[in-house]
């Protein structure tokens, strides 16, 4: 894998970080919280999750590395803050599914045509989804998702896409797509979001955020040349 | 118990287009006009000032200016033995909310219509033949005609700011637009947007393939306008933030920027917010309306008597509000008779991907909603559908209407779809790519229709409106024949890589991806109260005095996006009311 270079220094943090949290998670998620916010001057990130416990934080932290990996194409969705993206986000109404109609009854035996029909909203989908996947990984493995090698972690994402993993309590794809939208979000969302810091995602693919005014490069067909800037200023 | 206010002439339920118009023609007419908005206030200034508003995951991805599905939304199934089960996440369609409606985050591609699609049934059975209509497909003609409509479009278009090039005024050749398009009275206000480089090279494609490239008509300014109500626009900067956004540089067309500063002069008129109206009021023989019945942002339920009731909310609580308040038959598939809820129609899309190597730079981000580049060759009539045994055609266009990477990004086919392998793929793809749409137009059929669901209700205990809907054998066909005639285009490009996303036979209505938010139908026009629901003026055959406005009124789809003709509908139906009904308030067409 292209992204060699950065990972020890990230699986090093997340071994540190796990060697923490066992003992703590079972006071349970308010002292979690805490033990999270100590870990976390070792992210370069002062941020403590308000929504993910600490082993929810280790997980959502170790997929999406694998996700969008830091590699020769730049900073992945770790440096981009897309964790921190992810755990604003559920404390948003999107979050806690008031932009959805939720009423009753549910049709878990929907087509897929019919789009979302369970009764799960997006912090249900994290909170039941990453619980059962660690459940099933340490069945399998004996060890939580964080621990496995790159190379079990993108098998185990892939079955997890695929829909092959019986998680019993969701459909293993349900929790990959809402990890894999919300990750390609906090990667190219504004920054006053929380992820894309540092302009990384726009500066990946050549998006010049907020500037919204092309008068002059309209019919050119050029390059364009101008680095990307945020709603706040901030310029890539 | 419900509060009565005092009457007023007239009431306008939704503040989208449709509502704005009506308003506005109704008090120049001396009308006091109060008009009831479901949702809240908004504008240019705070909601799309600049630079807030260029925050795609707020806009697009959360749905900012959309319609807030927790309160109502519809239930969906794809045949009448179905259960239908809601549309509880936004995906397929996109209605708007509060002030504007869905005027306020639309795109801005503002067409006319083909004056045989005003009459297609006529048409396609003159030309070829009554057996050549399958059997189920319910089209049916308008009952009012191009020469009619073409003043108000024309006004429409100076409302608007459009801007476009003409191909006929007065029947003169006057530029290099469309050759199929009608004749007009007058020039676009404005002349064309620039094309894009996207667009540049669909123009030059095409050319190549033999078909014959335009501009597309959009209410997006390509320079200064002023309006004939007095309203300023500026140029559009080509920013990329329309579809979803109030556009903070005042280029695009809405009802807030175009009729609202000038309605908000007149005493005559109130505009409520945070009112959601229930229903309709009638008389206690149903012929003629009372007024309205709302609730207010406290809950409190109010009436508002008033002489005339003007229905303009969207498409589809229209026909909901009709079937909520009991006016007109509702109709029943089985039997095919009834008229509220008929002939319930939709577009009918496909998309082509055109992926390009690192030197070629069609920079997506830079778009403006309405501009681009169409070719008209397979849209409605204008080629001969005899040997090719389906109704209905498509324009197809690059619409370049700025890209945003979250919902924007499109990788070539094979691209590993998360990992190194997916960010190479993006980094590769974003700038160059281009992306082209068949816009086709979808029949009605006899069991499409809207009507009430048993089961599922909204956030004031009303029954949601139940959509049921499928594609037919006939949309496969058309779709699958004018995707093939615009491959032919994507392929002139010389592009590394296409993906062509089109349906495939027997393929369901897919309600999670994105087929436009042009719903049309279920308060049909016509010319007879057993097949339509409103009269060629909008009028109810039941109850004189309630005008339903809006796409609603459409029998069946066109290739063409719906807001220019709901505009000109509007203008249409607002001139009768003020020289014919106000005069003498009845039906305007005997039954």
């Amino acid at each position: 894998m292209p992204d060699d270079k950065t990972f020890s220094g990230r699986r090093d943090f997340l071994r540190k970080t796990l060697a923490v949290i066992p003992a703590i998670t079972v006071a349970g998620y308010g002292v979690a919280t805490t033990a999270a916010s100590q870990a976390a001057p070792t992210l370069q990130s002062p941020y403590r999750p308000r929504f993910f416990t600490s082993a929810e934080w280790a997980f959502v932290n170790a997929a999406v590395a694998r996700l969008i990996p830091s590699d020769a194409n730049g900073p992945g969705a770790v440096e981009a803050g897309v964790p921190e993206f992810i755990d604003r986000q559920l404390e948003t109404a999107y979050g806690h599914g008031n932009l959805w109609y939720m009423q009753a009854p549910f049709a878990a035996d929907a087509a897929p045509e019919f789009g979302h029909q369970l009764k799960l909203v997006p912090r249900d989908i994290y909170r039941i989804g990453i619980a059962a996947l660690e459940r099933w990984c340490q069945s399998q493995h004996g060890k939580v998702f964080a621990e496995l090698e790159p190379a079990g972690q993108d098998d185990l994402l892939r079955q997890l896409e695929g829909g092959h993993l019986d998680l019993q309590d969701l459909p293993s794809a349900l929790l990959f797509g809402q990890l894999w939208q919300n990750t390609r979000e906090g990667f190219f969302a504004d920054p006053i979001h929380g992820g894309n810091r540092g302009l990384v995602g726009w500066k990946l693919v050549g998006f010049p955020g907020a500037r919204a005014d092309f008068m002059d490069w309209v019919d050119r067909g050029e390059k364009y040349p101008f680095p990307p800037v945020s709603i706040s200023g901030e310029r890539g | 118990m419900a509060t009565t206010l005092k009457p007023v002439n007239a009431v306008v339920v939704g503040f989208g287009w449709a509502g704005s118009i009506l308003a506005k023609e109704l008090t120049e007419a001396g009308l006091q006009v109060v008009a009831l908005e479901r949702g809240p206030h908004q504008d240019t200034y705070p909601d799309g000032a600049y630079p807030n508003t260029l925050d795609e995951l707020t806009y697009n991805s959360r749905g900012k200016l959309f319609q807030d599905l927790s309160k109502s939304t519809v239930s969906i199934r794809h045949g009448i033995d179905g259960t239908a089960l809601p549309y509880r996440q936004l995906s397929a369609f996109l209605p708007g909310n509060g002030v504007g409606g869905a005027g306020l985050h639309w795109s801005g591609v503002h067409f006319r219509i083909m004056p045989e699609e005003l009459r297609l049934r006529s048409h396609y059975e003159e030309r070829y033949g009554k057996g050549f209509i399958p059997e189920g497909m319910t089209i049916q003609d308008y009952g009012v005609s191009y020469e009619e409509l073409e003043p108000h479009f024309d006004f429409a278009e100076k409302v608007f700011g459009t801007s476009g090039t003409a191909y006929k005024v007065k029947g003169q050749v006057v530029g290099d637009g469309n050759p199929f398009a009608p004749d007009r009275s007058d020039n676009f206000p404005l002349p064309a947007l620039k094309d894009v480089y996207s667009a540049q090279l669909f123009r030059k494609a095409a050319e190549e393939v033999g078909m014959r490239p335009y501009a597309m008509p959009a209410a997006n300014a390509s320079g200064p306008w002023t309006n004939p109500y007095g309203v300023q626009m500026g140029p559009c900067n080509f920013c990329g933030f329309c579809s979803g956004y109030a556009c903070y540089m005042y280029s695009k067309a809405s009802p807030n920027l175009n009729i609202l500063p000038a309605l908000k002069q007149s005493e005559l008129f109130e505009l409520r917010v945070n009112s959601n109206v229930l229903r309709v009021n009638l008389d206690s023989d149903g012929k003629r309306a009372t007024g309205v019945t709302y609730v207010d942002a406290q809950g409190r339920e109010i009436v508002q008597p008033a002489d005339l009731v003007i229905v303009s909310a969207f498409q589809f609580h229209n026909v909901h509000l009709m079937l909520l308040s009991g006016i007109g038959t509702p109709y029943d598939p089985r039997t095919g008779e009834g008229v509220v809820g008929k002939n319930f129609a939709y577009q009918n899309m496909a998309t082509i991907k055109a992926f390009f190597d690192r030197d070629v730079h069609t920079n997506p981000f830079i778009g403006t909603g309405g501009g681009g580049v169409a070719v008209d060759d397979f849209n409605a009539d204008n080629f001969d559908h005899g040997p090719l045994g389906f109704v209905g055609g498509s324009p197809f266009w690059v619409n370049q209407a700025g890209s945003k990477p979250i919902r924007g990004l499109t990788l070539p086919p094979g691209s590993p779809s998360w990992g190194s392998g997916w960010k190479q793929a993006a980094k590769d793809a974003y700038t160059h790519t281009l992306s082209m749409d068949a816009h086709g137009s979808n029949m009605s059929y006899r069991d499409n229709y809207l009507d009430l669901d048993p089961t599922y209700k909204d956030a004031y205990g009303q029954p949601l409106l139940r959509m049921t809907f499928d594609w037919k054998e006939n949309e496969y066909k058309m779709t699958r024949y004018v995707t093939e005639q615009m491959r032919k285009i994507a392929e002139a490009m010389n592009p590394k890589a296409i993906a062509v996303h089109v349906k495939n036979f027997g393929e369901h209505f897919n309600t999670r991806a994105y087929q436009t938010t042009h719903l049309l139908g279920g308060a049909i026009m016509g010319s007879d109260p057993k097949t339509s629901a409103v009269n060629r003026y909008l009028q109810s055959w039941d109850v004189h005095n309630v005008f339903v406005i809006g796409a609603s009124a459409f029998p069946q789809g066109t290739g063409y996006n719906p807001t220019g003709l709901v505009a000109a509908l509007a203008y249409w139906s607002a001139k009768a009311i003020r020289e014919q009904y106000l005069k003498n308030p009845g039906p305007l067409v005997q039954a």
